[in-house]
């Protein structure tokens, strides 16, 4: 094992970087400009069972370091994501990929995570209970220990592929969400999703986003999620996958020293198309200089 | 797409509120009319997307309005500093079945990716007609520079101060052509796709994301699916387009 490796429920990762869902779409635009088989994996679209349009535009807005996005799930639905954009992506990446599935409903997350099982390509199930930018679904089952536990044990019971329950930052105890998709059977947990916010034009005086809010990402998240993924990481046993503002190799380890097994990219890659490629390059020198041998060593060094 | 360091090698103001800015870096992935690219600015977390006017072997030009900070922050920088920039963005426009006399409209800071498309027209020897449209006389820019690349060039102002009276749809009443390229505010190019009795292309803008597909922030319907303005756009072709009402 090399010095970045690290190990995702047992599926194991040349390095702990993961370009995080919706910020990477079935990784094409990116494998245009670099071999993306340098990532440790990459998360890919949120994917529903029908396809979705998501919600009108502006679905983009900027923040003080960081940006407001209510993209709300645009994607191409299951069937074409296996029929199309999976063995697409088998071309250019040689690795499991972390499939990252959303719902409006129970039935809906275990259907298509039943679909998802299938696929040799998949390595993990990445289950969204957090989005904030759509109605009557994704984050109301993340919000809510019990539906969250509800729909775990749900796709669980489908899958033998590994889930992992993406976290709402969006609530009051984080922690007893956590607890109770752990309960559950959830294989690990990432976190965070984005934090609800929003931005008003001061010429229209409306908001900027169709949607009115949306999810705020970017470095100004980052200490917020650092705070979280510390919080659960130190109340449950199951791998803890951090997300949130992440844009250099320095925060990949802060991430793991607060009990991160694997770190997420997010918004990052979509102001520089290769961050993620330039993290997981500079990680041996950053580890040099904080005399950190194996990075593995390091997972919740701060606990 | 490219990402490199672009130095500033002009930046001067062409009428009120707008900026003429020429870059010198590595151009080799803007190939086409009607592209953009995707600037950095410190201090601000997503990057600014305009589109290009003009490019050679070693620089390009953008010409930008102050619209809010960053646009306002580009209008300060001096020649000699490096920019952080995305080029060969977008599909541009394609020249191709443009037929004898193609028709160029061009609404506000819309009418700069037009430029380096009526250049492309004119090497292929067309008769190239612009109409140029703007709120009032101390907007009007491109007037010149269209007209010495041998495009017939008509003025259009709101308040009739200069020109003609009225928007590009009023100065293209009565013109023939066989084609039309527009780009402008979006009550411009839907009166433009209504007047228009030809097969044209029209760019939109959009607020973006990252620029480059990966985000979804742009997408819009049309009649063959979904695309996204900064990558399958941001120029669609007429008979693609569904409007959203």
């Amino acid at each position: 094992m090399g010095r970045l490796n690290v190990t995702l429920c047992g599926i194991e990762l040349d390095n702990p970087v993961i370009p995080a869902s919706g910020t990477f779409g079935y990784g094409h635009e990116f494998a245009e400009l670099y071999d993306i088989n340098i990532l440790g994996t990459f998360s890919f679209k949120g994917t529903t069972r029908d396809p979705r349009f998501g919600n009108p535009t502006p679905r983009i807005a900027e923040a003080e370091s960081g940006m407001l996005n209510a993209v709300g799930l645009q994607n191409p639905g299951v069937d074409a994501v296996i029929a199309e954009e999976l063995p697409k992506l088998g071309k250019v990446f040689h690795k499991p990929v972390m499939a990252n599935v959303s719902g409006f409903s129970v039935e809906e997350y275990t259907e298509v995570c039943a679909r998802l099982d299938r696929e040799d390509r998949v390595g993990w199930l990445e289950v969204n209970v957090s989005c904030p930018n759509v109605h009557g679904g994704g984050m109301s089952f993340g919000t809510d220990p019990e539906l969250a536990a509800r729909v775990t044990a749900a796709v669980k019971s489908v899958t033998k592929k590994p889930v992992i329950m993406k976290l709402s930052p969006n609530v009051t105890d984080i922690v007893s969400v956590a607890r109770a998709c752990e309960d559950a059977g959830a294989d690990a947990l990432s976190l965070i999703n984005t934090l609800m916010a929003m931005r008003i034009d001061l010429k229209t005086r409306r908001p900027i986003l169709a949607n009115v809010t949306g999810g705020l990402s970017g470095p100004a998240i980052f200490p917020v999620a650092l705070r979280m993924v510390y919080q659960v990481a130190r109340a449950v046993k199951i791998p803890v996958v951090g997300i949130g503002g992440v844009s250099s190799a320095e925060q990949v380890i802060e991430m793991m020293l607060a009990g991160a097994v694997a770190v997420e990219v997010g918004a990052a890659n979509l102001t520089d198309p290769w961050a993620s490629e330039k993290i997981i390059r500079a990680l041996p020198e950053t580890m040099d200089r904080y005399g950190i041998g194996e990075l593995r060593d390091i997972i919740g060094g701060a606990l | 797409m490219k990402q490199g360091l672009y130095t500033i090698a002009e930046n001067a103001p062409v009428c009120a509120n707008v900026f003429r800015m020429r870059l010198e870096g590595d151009v080799s992935a803007i190939t086409r009319p009607g592209q953009f690219v995707n600037i950095r600015l410190e201090g601000r977390f997503l990057r600014r997307p305009i589109s290009v006017y003009d490019w050679d072997d070693s620089s390009f030009t953008i010409i930008y309005k102050i619209l809010g900070g960053g646009t306002e922050q580009m209008s300060s920088f001096a020649p000699g500093k490096e920019l952080d920039i995305l080029t060969g963005l977008g599909n541009g426009f394609s020249a191709d079945g443009a037929g004898e006399a193609p028709l160029l409209l061009g609404g506000g800071v819309g009418t700069p990716p037009l430029y380096a498309l009526a250049k492309e027209l004119i090497s292929r020897g067309l008769s190239v007609t612009a109409v140029l449209g703007f709120n009032t006389r101390e907007d009007v820019f491109g007037e010149k520079e269209f007209s010495e690349l041998g495009v017939r060039t008509i003025i259009a102002t709101a308040d009739g101060s200069c020109g003609v009276r009225g928007f590009v749809t009023d100065a293209m009443e009565g013109l023939e052509y066989s084609s039309f390229f527009a780009c402008g505010p979006e009550p411009m190019l839907r009166a433009v796709f209504r007047a228009s009795k030809t097969s044209g292309q029209l760019s939109f803008e959009e607020r973006m994301g990252c620029g480059f597909g990966a985000c979804m922030g742009c997408t819009c319907k049309t009649i063959t699916g979904y695309k996204r303005i900064c990558r399958d756009g941001p120029v669609l072709r007429k008979e693609e387009i569904a409007w959203d009402d």
